[in-house]
């Protein structure tokens, strides 16, 4: 059961085999069995999630469904949850209850889903292999010496694990496509503005974005139908029609363009990563596709640029945790002043207090023009690359991840290097654009191989349509670790 | 792709002083003794030995890019649109008396 699809899982609640409280209570049960391993949940509140389940099977019961009614999802705990305990991965909100739903909860409320429990991440979202959260270290299942990815670490082990049925995830620079790939499941950062941020805790406001992770893209595309919707609450959430991301799905792909960029094969990839991508290109090929050779010069800019503009961003967002409205507080103070500094030094972590320091000193006086300015101009330079780039193709493909999962502890010290593991995916959230891993095969160290495909603005539905042929075709999105 | 060379961008860098240091910890409102301030001083430096790659770009005529959509901002009627909800929020709060937020006196 803990291999169907969403499509399978809800045919099975609204034929009646299986109740969604059944169906939460084996997660559930599943969960308590298997996290102590993983740690990929943060909280997890039984009573609340069957109350939910409880409430989906009446709307089951009254032929209402929707097509998630019932089903288990888990919440990366950067969503705002009301009633739930909220952190962000920080000792910061380490007690915070969030007083109200972020527009994601709400839209998953209204399909009648359940909240199945909010998943560990990279302390505020920073981070690529979930070692910087307060709550402790994410495990990758299909090895437990090797990191999940990060941020969104415990959702991407969760789903690998199957220890939820979908989940959801935020992408700043690589945090859906990166730890989907290193867990081996499909995961999609949308068109910039497409899911709203309200109530989603905010780390780079131009760059944030939240998206599903699942077991497949046609789950990737029902979860997404979901989750994506104006809001005015949101000033950057954009004001489209409803789309339904299923619907090319079964279109053919004879005539598709895929564009590879010499940049993303060139020195810094792992040949046995390199090697799986090969592979999958030529399945590409096999099912009707053409190949174009194209280039993204600017490449091996987009980790400068968004190793300011990130932190920019960061430093100015997380200046709202000053102990007095909500969050840690330090317990002794002398004066006003002492009572900030004590309360961020020991609310966050390293990596954190890192970037924010980074984000101070290119904003600060003297310093504005040669970093901030600089990087902004170089960002238009990194979109125009794709804008020129899909003259000549439909979607890019390449790797997500230069290499498959590094050992925890291997890049903690150094954070250049662990910043240079987003070389592929960082681009794409500069550039606003859609962007997705799906797993295609196994690396030297049997740890699995994500491909990614780059869509033009809001072709989600295409790059989904070119997955699912894909994984139709294929079976590596059907593997799964042996717990 | 061309590899990531940071001695081919030394010339644009300038490692960081203990006093730089020191003065951004002071502007982000983070308390740092002199062990931390030191160890961030080296990691900061290293990460600005890769920022600086950018220096060497020719951006002469490009329009910065502060957003991922070149769109103007959405406005509304100028209303209030939220209930109030003041217990609920300040239920959260480290510190409050009589519906004020706590912190330590200001004004003598």
């Amino acid at each position: 059961m803990f291999n169907q699809t969403l499509t399978q899982i809800g045919a099975a609640l609204r034929a009646k085999k299986i109740s969604s409280v059944e169906l939460t209570q084996t997660y559930l049960d599943r969960i308590a069995t298997h996290n102590p391993a993983f740690n990929a949940y943060v909280t997890v509140d039984a009573k609340t999630s069957l109350a939910q389940a409880l409430a989906a099977d009446k709307l089951l019961a009254s032929g209402s469904a929707q097509a998630l009614t019932g089903i288990p999802i888990a919440q990366k705990d950067i969503f705002c949850a009301k009633g739930w305990r909220t952190t962000c991965g920080s000792k910061m909100l380490s007690d915070f209850i969030a007083p109200y739903d972020a527009h994601v909860i709400e839209q998953f409320n209204k399909a009648g889903a359940v909240n199945l429990g909010k998943t560990n991440m990279d302390e505020f979202a920073m981070g690529s292999s979930n070692e910087t959260s307060y709550f402790g270290q994410v495990r990758n299942p299909w090895n437990e010496k090797a990191v999940p990815g990060g941020s969104s670490g415990g959702a991407a082990s969760a789903v690998a694990a199957r220890l939820c049925a979908a989940a959801t995830g935020t992408d700043t620079g690589g945090s859906i496509r990166q730890p989907a790939a290193l867990c081996g499941i499909t995961g999609i950062k949308p068109t910039y503005g497409t899911v709203s941020r309200y109530g989603m805790i905010a780390f780079a406001s131009s760059l944030d974005q939240a998206g599903p992770m699942a077991k497949s893209a046609e789950d990737c595309a029902l979860m997404l139908n979901v989750m994506t919707g104006f809001d005015e609450r949101d000033s950057t959430s954009l004001q489209r029609e409803k789309e339904d991301y299923t619907r090319d799905l079964n279109k053919p792909l004879a005539g598709m363009r895929i564009g590879l960029p010499k940049e993303f094969f060139a020195e810094g990839l792992s040949a046995d990563v390199g090697s799986r991508v090969q592979e999958a290109i030529a399945e590409y090929r096999k099912l009707g596709a053409t190949i174009v050779g194209i280039s993204l010069p600017n490449t091996r800019l987009a980790v400068p640029v968004y190793y300011v503009l990130a932190p920019a961003e960061a430093s100015s967002n997380l200046s709202r945790f000053d102990g007095v409205r909500y969050g840690y507080r330090a317990p002794e103070y002398t004066d006003l002043a002492d009572m900030y500094e004590k309360s961020r030094s020991q609310g966050f972590g390293e990596e954190v207090k890192r970037r924010i320091m980074i984000g101070t000193y290119v904003l600060s006086h003297g310093y504005y023009d040669a970093y901030y300015l600089q990087a902004q101009k170089i960002r238009r330079l990194i979109a125009q690359d794709f804008t020129d780039a899909f003259k000549q193709c439909d979607v890019i493909m390449g790797p997500t991840s230069p290499s498959t999962a590094f050992n925890l502890g291997e890049k903690g010290d150094d954070p250049v290097q662990m910043y240079l593991s987003d070389i592929y995916t960082i681009a794409v959230n500069l550039a606003g654009l859609p962007g997705m891993s799906i797993p295609c095969g196994f690396g030297d160290n049997a740890l699995p191989v994500g491909l990614q495909i780059i869509g033009n603005y809001f072709d989600e539905a295409r790059m989904l349509n070119a997955a699912h042929q894909y994984q139709l075709a294929t079976d590596w999105h059907t593997r799964c670790p042996q717990l | 792709m061309i590899p990531y060379q940071p001695h081919l961008y030394k010339a644009f860098t300038m490692s960081l002083s203990t006093a730089d240091v020191q003065k951004v910890a002071r502007l982000a409102r983070l308390a740092m003794n002199n062990t931390e301030i030191e160890a961030a001083r080296v990691q900061l430096s290293g990460i600005f030995e890769l920022i600086a790659e950018m220096q060497a770009v020719d951006t002469t005529g490009i329009a910065p890019m502060s957003h991922a959509q070149d769109l103007s901002q959405r406005l509304r009627e100028d209303i209030v649109t939220e209930t109030n909800q003041r217990e609920l929020f300040q239920s959260i709060a480290p510190q409050v008396e009589s519906g004020l937020y706590l912190v330590p006196q200001v004004i003598e």
